[in-house]
């Protein structure tokens, strides 16, 4: 064969495969220092544990053309207003406990996990739990004993009984609750909330 | 406890010992492999591999048990529940697929750098070391499945996120196992000689293992959590092993058609430049909806949108090579699978990914059996297939280098296995790609995402007979796993003919 063109060396691809490889990198890294401040707890987006205080609802915005998480006037959760730092160690626990009972392998979470049971992302706010006088009862009787609080809308796949306690049961809520509050750029579309009148 | 309860137990124990002994004994004089064709790193090698078959079938026998949990939801419940059988069934396909992958490079490895194995006694500790861990983790899995809302949980039960559930002390005996397969990759090149080859593996080699670090932290943030957790398994699956994967197939084609060797290196460089290029900012794809900016939308629809170039690469390089090289070489199976890793990575990964990939479509997909869809197309037909290949180049070496064509007397068992295998793995993504578009329908779009759309959807008949579908392709699947496995163990039993020697040209 005669003279390789550039574009067909090998030398030529290695070079490439180096400097797109840094290159793409590099935008990654600057990217993400970007995002991860974008998405500390207290930022706009997702909002400070403390937002468990708080009224939570989800209406479509007119002018960014997305569903938006809205948060209202104080709504405590079990009947209680907590500090910045009783909020944070209460979601944190709830957190834990989602990862500590293997939550993510049946249900989704912000839509990442498993396809058996319903997505949590909004969860707080769904309408299963029929009103919000008698929601937080709900949740607390039901992730203690799915078995005998089960609705299962007519599939017969209950939850199991994962042996959570009523302190991990709050801490869960508090962690939905809180979940909900993150803008998630529209994600789920056209979710009716508890709130919304039929 | 008396002494003869105690003298008892031993002497049980003993007689299992001895009858286990005879087993295996007699299993190695039906297989009727002998060991002196292997060299020490092959050794080394063939070990991974049978782990990594055990593994690949609990992973089958742990998806069949979840499928039918979706039929008959009552089936094992509060013994093994759907999120535990689930877990091991990813998990185990996670680990194997490493296994698999650590046993070809160790195949290689000599062969590549001109020399021996340098910390080869090392390298069987860490065999060990891993096997070890990994079962006393399924063990767990199986056994405490789920422990309470502490810190000891992650690190000594599960750590909940889905595919790197393994709990923390394993975590760190990984990373510790992997850097040694890093230190005997990197040694055995610089004692021998570095080729394009290498020096593209053991870069990778570092980023693979540095990105499982990404994964190692707890965070009550789920967003920032979630946002390190794709790192590991996108950059793993759409940039790392894709890549990994280039490496071994690079090295296969030219040993197994006699494909250049610079002709091979440009090959890789260019395959290489197209997946970081797009996997990298790729990623995006994955932060469009747990609270990450909006730049998002666009810089991951965009790149993700482009992932699909170099896996159309990847089968113009496979199917010309074998093409100009007239398809002749010595082991037709070998050559099959990877002409199916060429097909499978191409539609599960390229054309399934790129299938939800947009913004605008993944509002839709997102989160139901869409991605489970894709997810099986594209583990299966990107990263089983390759190693299934190196299964059949290890077993045709051990054998002593005889034929494997596909006129031999047996060769209907692997062309079965591989025609159940890869339809088997099909009829899964078509099923499960029509529940996922009825969920998208009536769930999301229709429904809202409710609770009662989510059932809706579920209790559809649409949805209800894809399952059944589902459950009976896995079925297939698994007759293509059980014959697969007793082809490999007798392929070219017996075969004298010697496979013709492919040389560069
Ligand atoms: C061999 C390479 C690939 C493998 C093994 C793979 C595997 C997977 C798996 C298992 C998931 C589901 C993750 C979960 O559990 O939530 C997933 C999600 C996804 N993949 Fe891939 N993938 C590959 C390549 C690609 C490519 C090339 C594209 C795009 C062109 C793509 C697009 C996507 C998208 C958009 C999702 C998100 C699905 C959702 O929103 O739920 N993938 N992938
Ligand atoms: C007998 C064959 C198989 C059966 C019955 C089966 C069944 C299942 C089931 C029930 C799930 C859970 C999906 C959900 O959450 O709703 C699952 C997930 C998964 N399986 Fe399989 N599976 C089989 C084989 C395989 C193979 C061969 C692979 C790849 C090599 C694979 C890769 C996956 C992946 C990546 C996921 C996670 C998908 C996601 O989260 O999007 N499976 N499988
Ligand atoms: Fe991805």
């Amino acid at each position: 064969m005669n003279e390789i063109p550039l574009w067909a060396s090998e030398s030529f691809w290695k070079k490439m495969a180096i400097w797109v490889t840094a290159g793409s990198f590099l935008i990654l890294v600057v990217l993400t220092m970007d995002s991860l401040t974008k998405t500390s707890a207290g930022s706009q987006r997702v909002p400070a544990y403390s937002v468990i205080n708080k009224k939570i609802d989800y209406q479509y915005n007119n002018v960014s053309h997305k569903f938006m998480p809205i948060i209202g006037e104080n709504e405590f959760l079990f009947g209680k207003e907590f500090t910045d730092e009783e909020a944070r160690q209460l979601v944190d626990l709830g957190k834990k406990t989602t990862q500590a009972k293997n939550c993510m392998n049946c249900h989704t979470l912000l839509g990442n996990g498993a396809y058996y049971a319903p997505d949590l992302t909004k969860a707080w706010l769904d309408k299963g739990w029929i009103s919000k006088e008698i929601r937080e009862d709900m949740m607390v009787k039901f992730l203690m004993d799915p078995e005998n609080n089960a609705r299962t809308f007519g599939s017969n796949r209950k939850m199991p009984n994962l042996k959570i306690t009523e302190q991990e049961a709050k801490g869960i809520i508090a962690f939905l609750k809180w979940m909900s509050s993150i803008d998630t750029n529209g994600f789920p579309y056209n979710f009716k909330t508890i709130n919304a009148e039929e | 406890m008396n002494t003869s309860g105690l003298n008892k137990v031993i002497e049980n124990t003993n007689a299992l010992c001895e009858k286990s002994r005879i087993c295996r004994n007699t299993f190695k004089a039906w297989v009727q492999l002998d060991s002196n064709n292997l060299s020490d790193g092959q050794q080394l090698a063939v070990k991974y591999f049978t782990v990594a078959v055990i593994l690949f079938f609990a992973q089958i026998l742990f998806g069949m048990l979840a499928a039918t949990q979706f039929i008959y939801p009552s089936f094992l419940y509060e013994i093994l529940d759907f999120s535990v059988n689930r877990m091991i069934h990813i998990n185990a396909m996670i680990i194997w697929m490493l296994y698999g992958f650590i046993g070809c490079v160790y195949w290689f490895l000599e062969d590549e750098s001109g020399t021996e194995i340098v910390g080869l006694k090392l390298g069987n500790i860490a065999f060990w070391l891993l096997t070890s861990a990994v079962t006393v983790v399924v063990l767990v899995y199986l056994l405490v499945q789920i422990g309470p809302g502490k810190d000891s949980s992650l690190w000594f039960i599960n750590e909940g996120r889905e595919y790197i559930e393994a709990p923390r002390w394993a975590d760190i005996g990984i990373v510790v196992v992997m850097l040694i397969f890093f230190y005997n990759v990197v040694a055995t090149f610089s004692k021998g000689k570095w080729s394009g080859i290498a020096g593209v593996l053991t870069l990778d080699l570092v980023a693979l293992a540095g990105l499982y670090v990404a994964g190692m932290f707890y965070m009550t943030n789920i967003t920032h959590e979630q946002y390190w957790w794709w790192w590991v398994i996108h950059l793993w699956v759409e940039a790392t092993w894709e890549v990994l994967v280039g490496v071994i197939m690079a090295w296969s084609l030219m040993k197994l058609l006699g494909v250049r060797r610079k002709i091979i290196q440009t090959w890789l460089y260019i395959e290489v430049a197209l997946m970081f290029g797009s996997g990298i900012l790729g990623l995006g794809h994955h932060y469009f909806w747990i609270g990450t900016p909006e730049y998002w939308l666009t810089i991951g629809g965009f790149f993700s949108a482009l992932e699909p170039i170099p896996l159309v690469a990847m089968v113009v390089h496979a199917v010309y090579d074998s093409g100009t090289h007239a398809f002749k070489n010595g082991n037709h199976p070998a050559l099959a699978w990877i002409i199916a890793q060429a097909f499978g990575n191409f539609f599960g990964a390229g054309v399934w990914g790129f299938m939800h990939t947009l913004p605008q479509i993944n509002m839709f997909t997102h989160g139901t059996q869409w991605s489970a869809s894709h997810g099986h197309l594209a583990f299966f037909g990107a990263y089983a297939t390759i190693n299934i290949a190196f299964f059949y180049l290890a077993i045709q070496h051990w054998r002593g280098d005889v034929w494997m064509g596909g006129g031999s007397q047996n060769a209907w068992r692997w062309k079965w296995a591989l025609g159940l295998l890869n339809g088997g793995v099909l009829g899964m993504t078509i099923a499960l790609l029509i529940a996922g578009y009825e969920q998208s329908f009536i769930e999301r779009a229709i429904e809202g995402s409710t609770w009662a759309g989510y059932f809706t959807a579920q209790n559809h008949p649409s949805f209800q007979s894809a399952m059944i579908w589902r459950l009976f392709f896995g079925g297939i699947t698994f007759a293509g796993f059980i014959l697969l496995v007793w082809d490999l163990l007798t392929i070219g039993k017996g075969e004298t003919r010697k496979a013709l020697m492919i040389v560069e040209n």
